[in-house]
């Protein structure tokens, strides 16, 4: 397949790379999943375009990147609002557009929630690694440059060669899709066998009490600063860390893992948010309260699969 | 006290299968078994397997299955794993390591510590065919054991920032080398001239999990024959 050049970075931001929807049967080799850390807006994004489920976008994190379009491009953006704006005039997210040769987009800073994703016709393309154009900083793997690194001044991003000369069909998201990342965060938690290594006030607490998002937080996992948990057991021997558990290490400070975790850690877990919850804990910003709610795995399955079928993944759309 | 085996809620898209409560060399050929076996049962349905020392991650696709569908198939894998054939000895593979203090800097304060020459020291750490239980941490990083109890060595208090790629090192009864440059809290004794992880080689990874490990000494000369990079290790 042959790419072509669609956009130059003019500005690099403090944080923006290529994410799909991640990297697969290689956990056992040690290496992260990797993946748009919110899956919701991400895919919404995609959906804007006509996108397949999978394709790439540019992740975008707090903001500051600046992009010039190297060719007509038909592009969508999804997720938080960074203050986007087209050749300075503010643009609407969730919203699919036409932008033109020489046109700039620019990020400025977060104005509801984290991350943007930013997905055009045909979706980002590069060589992918495992399967996956995901870039993971920690392991030098993915991305648009193929080593992991972050987008940085001058870099170019290139798209399929026919994709985005002419707008697809028009397509809306529906309004209640359309999160407000302002509002309070309650996270769908699906308990663990670990669970009972926790005492009953510990237990009552993590439900019943809110908990503050810490700035130690990255694509790894989040923190977050709350009543302190009190687990009998300390350390247990590694096992494997799925997508979304919650660890609670001696401090008794739970840490959500999240995309880039690690393949295997030795602390206790309480338990594990839906893939959903995760997306939108990956919203939020340091200092912001996210409350606990438990789900039984039933519904958290329902809700999943109508979420994929939502955003029009093809096995379930024949 | 637990009854073992059994399978463990580890969120919407996965099971935890617990088959044992301690570490033991003789865990991994069951754990490896049950791993082929949900390659097969699962086929396309399968999305990763992660064994370690006592468990196996099993991560699903819920396009193709659902929770309740995957804990019966695991719990029929389960009831079978008895009768299955056991599985062949993972292959022996060559750690060649070169002990030198100036990129192994706590090999002479491991042997004072424990009671050991260096001598001693590297023949009690070369004398063990290692199993590779668990890769994580970073690609590749194989979590290699059960080293020699008089090998016995807390991590460092404080990790290294910046620890080299091929450095060999220990940990309580675990040993390692590391793949890539990257920070690391474990006691360094030598380097090794094997490139760990490639993600150009059609085997990313040297080593994989149930792989048995056999470490030879080698000099300098051999060291630097074989491509190693004898860049001192910083000690701070």
């Amino acid at each position: 397949m042959t790419f072509k050049s669609a956009f130059k970075v003019i500005q690099a931001g403090p944080l923006a790379s290529l994410q799909d929807a991640g990297r697969f049967g290689v956990r056992q080799l040690g290496i992260t999943q990797g993946g748009a850390i919110d899956l919701h807006a991400w895919a919404w994004a995609n959906y804007l375009v006509a996108n397949p489920w999978g394709a790439a976008a540019v992740e975008i994190t707090f903001g500051g990147l600046k992009l010039e379009a190297t060719t007509d491009v038909q592009l969508a953006l999804a997720g938080a609002d960074l203050g986007a704006t087209l050749d300075g005039k503010p643009m609407q997210t969730w919203t699919a557009l036409q932008m033109r040769t020489g046109q700039t987009l620019a990020f400025s800073t977060p104005r509801n929630g984290l991350r943007a994703y930013l997905a055009v016709a045909g979706g980002f393309q590069g060589e992918p690694l495992l399967g996956s154009l995901s870039g993971v900083a920690r392991e030098k793997l993915g991305g648009h440059s193929g080593d992991g690194k972050q987008l940085a001044l001058g870099d170019i991003l290139h798209a399929q060669q026919s994709a985005g000369d002419s707008p697809t069909e028009t397509r809306q998201i529906p309004p209640t899709e359309k999160l407000d990342y302002s509002r309070p965060a309650v996270l769908d938690f699906i308990l663990g066998a670990q669970a009972e290594y926790f005492s009953g006030v510990s237990l009552f607490e993590f439900f019943n009490q809110s908990w503050t998002v810490d700035n130690r937080s990255d694509r790894m996992g989040i923190r977050l600063n709350g009543p302190i948990l009190q687990c009998a057991i300390n350390n247990l021997v590694s096992e494997g860390l799925a997508l979304g558990a919650v660890q609670i290490p001696p401090d008794g400070q739970p840490i959500v893992l999240l995309n880039d975790r690690q393949t295997i850690g030795g602390y206790p877990r309480l338990g594990t948010l839906t893939p959903l919850s995760c997306a939108r804990l990956a919203q939020c910003l340091p200092g912001q309260q996210v409350t606990f709610k438990p789900i039984p795995t039933e519904r958290a399955y329902r809700q999943h699969l109508n979420f994929l079928k939502q955003v029009g993944h093809s096995k379930l759309s024949e | 006290m637990m009854t073992l085996p059994r399978i463990e809620n580890a969120g919407l898209n996965a099971w935890l299968v617990r088959l044992f409560e301690h570490i033991d060399d003789t865990n991994l050929a069951p754990i490896m078994s049950l791993a082929r076996q949900c390659e097969k049962a699962f086929g396309c349905a399968l999305i990763d397997l992660t064994p370690s020392y006592t468990t196996l991650l099993v991560e699903f696709d819920l396009l193709w299955i659902t929770p309740a569908q995957a804990l019966l198939k695991l719990q029929g894998l389960l009831a079978e794993l008895g009768q299955s054939e056991a599985i062949a000895e993972g292959p022996l593979k060559q750690l060649p390591v070169w002990y030198e203090p100036s990129v192994g800097p706590d090999l002479l304060r491991l042997a004072t510590s424990n009671s050991l020459s260096v001598e001693q020291l590297i023949e009690l750490h070369t004398a063990t065919i290692y199993k590779v239980f668990a890769l994580g941490f970073a690609p590749g990083f194989a979590f290699m054991g059960s080293v020699d109890a008089r090998l016995d060595a807390p991590r460092l208090a404080t990790p290294r920032p910046r620890v080299y790629a091929g450095s060999v090192a220990v940990a309580g009864r675990q040993t390692s080398a590391y793949p890539a440059q990257s920070p690391g809290g474990w006691n360094l004794l030598g380097r090794t001239p094997v490139t760990l992880f490639d993600r150009n080689r059609e085997q990313m990874s040297y080593f994989q999990v149930g792989d048995r490990v056999q470490i030879v000494p080698v000099d300098k000369h051999e060291f630097l024959r074989l491509g190693g990079d004898p860049t001192p290790q910083e000690n701070a």
